[in-house]
């Protein structure tokens, strides 16, 4: 062992539930916190294993059940392997190769995880595992992105969860899996407060955790039941309640269902002109897929919530596997809100987001970008207000609720000129942008409306762009580069003189936006402001204090008259 | 309307002209091996029609070549106070303005025929994939220098991510 020293680890072992009471918690969470090598869930390489382990547990059981019985009550078939095997005199050998085989794995699961160490210092998060191979992973705590806990089915009945540090880049994740369910919340808390800026000692925010004592089986089903959000860190009430109807319905009319009706129609065209029925056959993947993808964004999106918390924006979703991520503030690159043409009658909105950790599979990416699945515009203004607190006046209201309604010329947007009808037939007259306090607003499309906002403090550079016909039309594209995501921050057909304008200003608020940015260490100024004002119990103006401070001090170009009115 | 993309009082500063040199070299090479590989289906076959691929080609390299010059003075970049503006293009113009704050590292890279004339590519990379400000052509000297004036710039304005 590499430290024969390190503190003994013993996260919530199951057999002491009665020495599990409440106070000792958030101490647990300091201590793991500590700056000291800690261990994993002792149950992890069980979990890891999951489905597997229990497969392979259950095919023995009931093979042995079976030999147990013929021997009981001695029916003999000859064909019996393990019979053939004892006349043949291997019997005994192979027993003993499998006991060892499972005594070597036993051993390999325990060593591997006595080798899987982490520990949470000031300054980052550090994970080390592996036996032969061994791999060293270090997060800065200043660039996380965000925080993740996630309790995948199995994992949630054992009462175990999976607690992933987000840092920038591709793939860029340090991961804890497993630890204690009520451990690994305490434990978010903590590094977020460590990488808040503030000193453990500076924030003794009393977090009494008002837990639920009692035996085992009662902490589990509770911890099933409770909400996705700990009541102790977020205010209880997610801002955004997506009701089932609105969900199947937002499922029912998307773009995938009308593909979906469509290569139906064609492959019944195909079978009755054809009169074979082999193009069923083509049909019945494309059933699976659909199904499978319909049923995986429903589940993602069941329970979902969204809260503000004193750390950032906590999003939570998922029914059987549960997955809640904290996004601290400052972390999101880009919004889109878009509304597909089918949802506009009844007037529903998605809001997806570039952040700077991705994910390296595109069904994990597709659920950390999207913020909010569906929601009517009074949800979307709520979530805009929670992840661009500086967007919250009611003058950037307006221009946000310009930015999503239907065209009109004569508003706060500068749009594309009439003489780029040919390039944007219906939408030129949505066609354009804005700023909006410290963001840059985008504003596209008729059919498929979408407003992409840009906090100018993420903006990481500006560009202009113009081909031999847009010259010819004194048109120019205008592209405002972000961290890689779903959404690119573009707008074309704009007119030459404005895009020019408009490059000077952004890039003239980026540089502003971006010296006065001091969300990498969000609390660092301002811990003792949002101390008060949680001891307050205002947890809205203290989530929303340090970024609101840092935008008033930007002299954005909110009042400039060319841009606003 | 011929008027360019640019900015209003921009003074931009060219890349070395040699730079003309890297480029219709790298475009040679790349002409003559494309015009002699589409060329032999002609000669193996016979078949006349065939060679126009290889002759099209080569009249596109030759324009391309002959735009050259003008496509290197084009190219020009800018140190204002808190951004460097970098700009590219003759038919399609690319303006980018990248604050010093997002940098996040500096690539020096030299080619063989960089090398060959004493030149050196700058490429300035911020979070963004999409930022892409590559400025070629500059000599060595000047392209070590820029690098460490863009660090230092960078250090005294360091912004998160």
């Amino acid at each position: 062992m590499t430290d024969p020293l390190e503190p003994v680890p013993a996260p919530e072992h199951e057999p002491a539930p009665a020495q599990q009471a409440a106070p000792i918690l958030p101490e647990q969470a300091r201590r793991l916190a500590d700056g000291g090598w800690h261990r994993l869930h002792p149950a992890t390489p069980f979990l890891r294993g999951g489905i597997a382990f229990l497969a392979i547990i259950g095919v023995i059981i009931v093979n042995a059940r079976d030999i147990f019985l013929e021997m009981i009550f001695g029916g003999d078939n000859g064909f019996e392997p393990f019979d053939r095997l004892a006349r043949a005199g291997f019997l005994i050998p192979i027993v003993l190769i499998v006991l060892l085989v499972l005594l070597m794995s036993v051993a390999g699961f325990y060593f591997s995880w006595r080798m899987h160490t982490f520990r949470i210092t000031d300054e980052l998060v550090e994970v080390r595992s592996g036996i032969l191979f061994r791999t060293n992973r270090r997060g800065r705590l200043d660039r996380i992105q965000g925080i993740n806990i996630s309790r995948p089915i199995f994992a949630r009945l054992f009462g175990a969860a999976r607690l992933e540090v987000n840092v920038a880049g591709q793939d860029a994740n340090v991961e804890l899996a497993y630890l204690g369910s009520r451990g690994a919340d305490d434990l978010r808390r903590a590094i977020l407060q460590l990488a808040s800026g503030t000193r453990a000692a500076e924030s003794a925010v009393a977090q009494a955790p008002g837990q639920e004592h009692g035996g085992i089986v009662e902490r589990r089903v509770s911890e099933l039941l409770a909400p996705e959000l700990d009541p102790n860190a977020a205010p209880p009430e997610s801002i955004v309640r997506i009701r089932l109807p609105r969900l199947i319905g937002s499922l029912v009319f998307s773009e995938a269902t009308v593909m979906a009706i469509l290569i139906a129609i064609g492959i019944f065209v195909a079978v009755t002109v054809t009169g074979r029925y082999f193009w069923l056959l083509a049909f019945l993947p494309g059933v699976l897929g659909f199904v499978g993808y319909l049923f995986a964004r429903l589940t993602r999106s069941l329970r979902y919530s969204i809260a503000a918390t004193e750390d950032g924006i906590r999003i939570g979703y998922g029914l059987l596997s549960t997955t809640n991520e904290t996004l601290p503030p400052g972390r999101i690159h880009a919004v889109e809100v878009s509304q597909p043409l089918m949802w506009r009658p009844a007037g529903w909105w998605e809001i997806k987001i570039n952040t700077a950790s991705q994910a390296s599979s595109s069904t994990e990416t597709a659920a950390k970008t999207t913020l909010l699945p569906v929601g009517d515009l009074d949800d979307v203004h709520r979530v805009l207000q929670l992840i661009l607190p500086s967007l919250a006046d009611e003058h950037s209201r307006e221009l946000l609720e310009a930015g999503l309604s239907a065209s009109a010329n004569d508003d706060a947007y500068v749009t594309s000129p009439k003489r780029a009808r040919a390039l944007r037939w219906f939408s030129w007259r949505r066609n354009g942008y804005a700023l909006i306090s410290d963001a840059v607003a985008l504003r596209k499309g008729a059919i498929w409306r979408s407003l992409i906002l840009v906090p100018q403090a993420r903006m990481q550079s500006v560009s202009m762009h113009e081909g031999p016909l847009l010259r010819r039309m004194g048109l120019a594209e205008l592209r405002v580069h972000t961290v890689a995501g779903p959404i690119s921050a573009t707008i074309g057909a704009m007119d030459r003189g404005d895009v020019i304008d408009f490059f000077d200003e952004a890039g003239r608020a980026a540089v502003l936006s971006a010296g006065a940015d001091t969300s990498h260490r969000w609390r660092s100024e301002n811990a003792k402001r949002a101390h008060d004002a949680q001891k307050a119990h205002d947890a809205q103006s203290a989530q929303d204090a340090p970024i609101a401070e840092a935008a008033e001090d930007v002299p954005v170009a909110a009042d400039d008259p060319e841009v606003t009115l | 309307m011929t008027e360019r993309l640019d900015l209003r009082d921009a003074e931009w500063r060219g890349i070395s002209t040699k730079y003309a040199v890297v480029e219709v070299g790298g475009l040679l090479i790349m002409g003559v091996i494309l015009s002699v590989a589409t060329a032999i289906p002609t000669f193996v076959t016979g078949i006349q029609w065939l060679a126009a691929i290889p002759i099209s080609l080569g009249i596109i390299f030759l324009i391309n070549i002959a735009l050259t010059p003008r496509r290197v003075r084009a190219i020009g970049y800018m140190l204002r106070d808190d951004d460097l503006v970098f700009r590219r293009g003759l038919m399609f113009r690319r303006v980018v303005a990248v604050p010093y704050g997002r940098m996040q590292l500096v690539d020096i890279n030299r080619g063989p025929l960089d090398r060959a004339v004493g030149l050196s590519e700058l490429k300035f990379v911020t979070a963004a994939a999409s930022t892409g400000v590559v400025i070629p052509g500059l000599p060595e000297q000047d392209a070590e220098e820029l690098r460490d004036t863009l660090v230092a710039l960078a250090e005294s304005r360091r912004a998160g991510l």
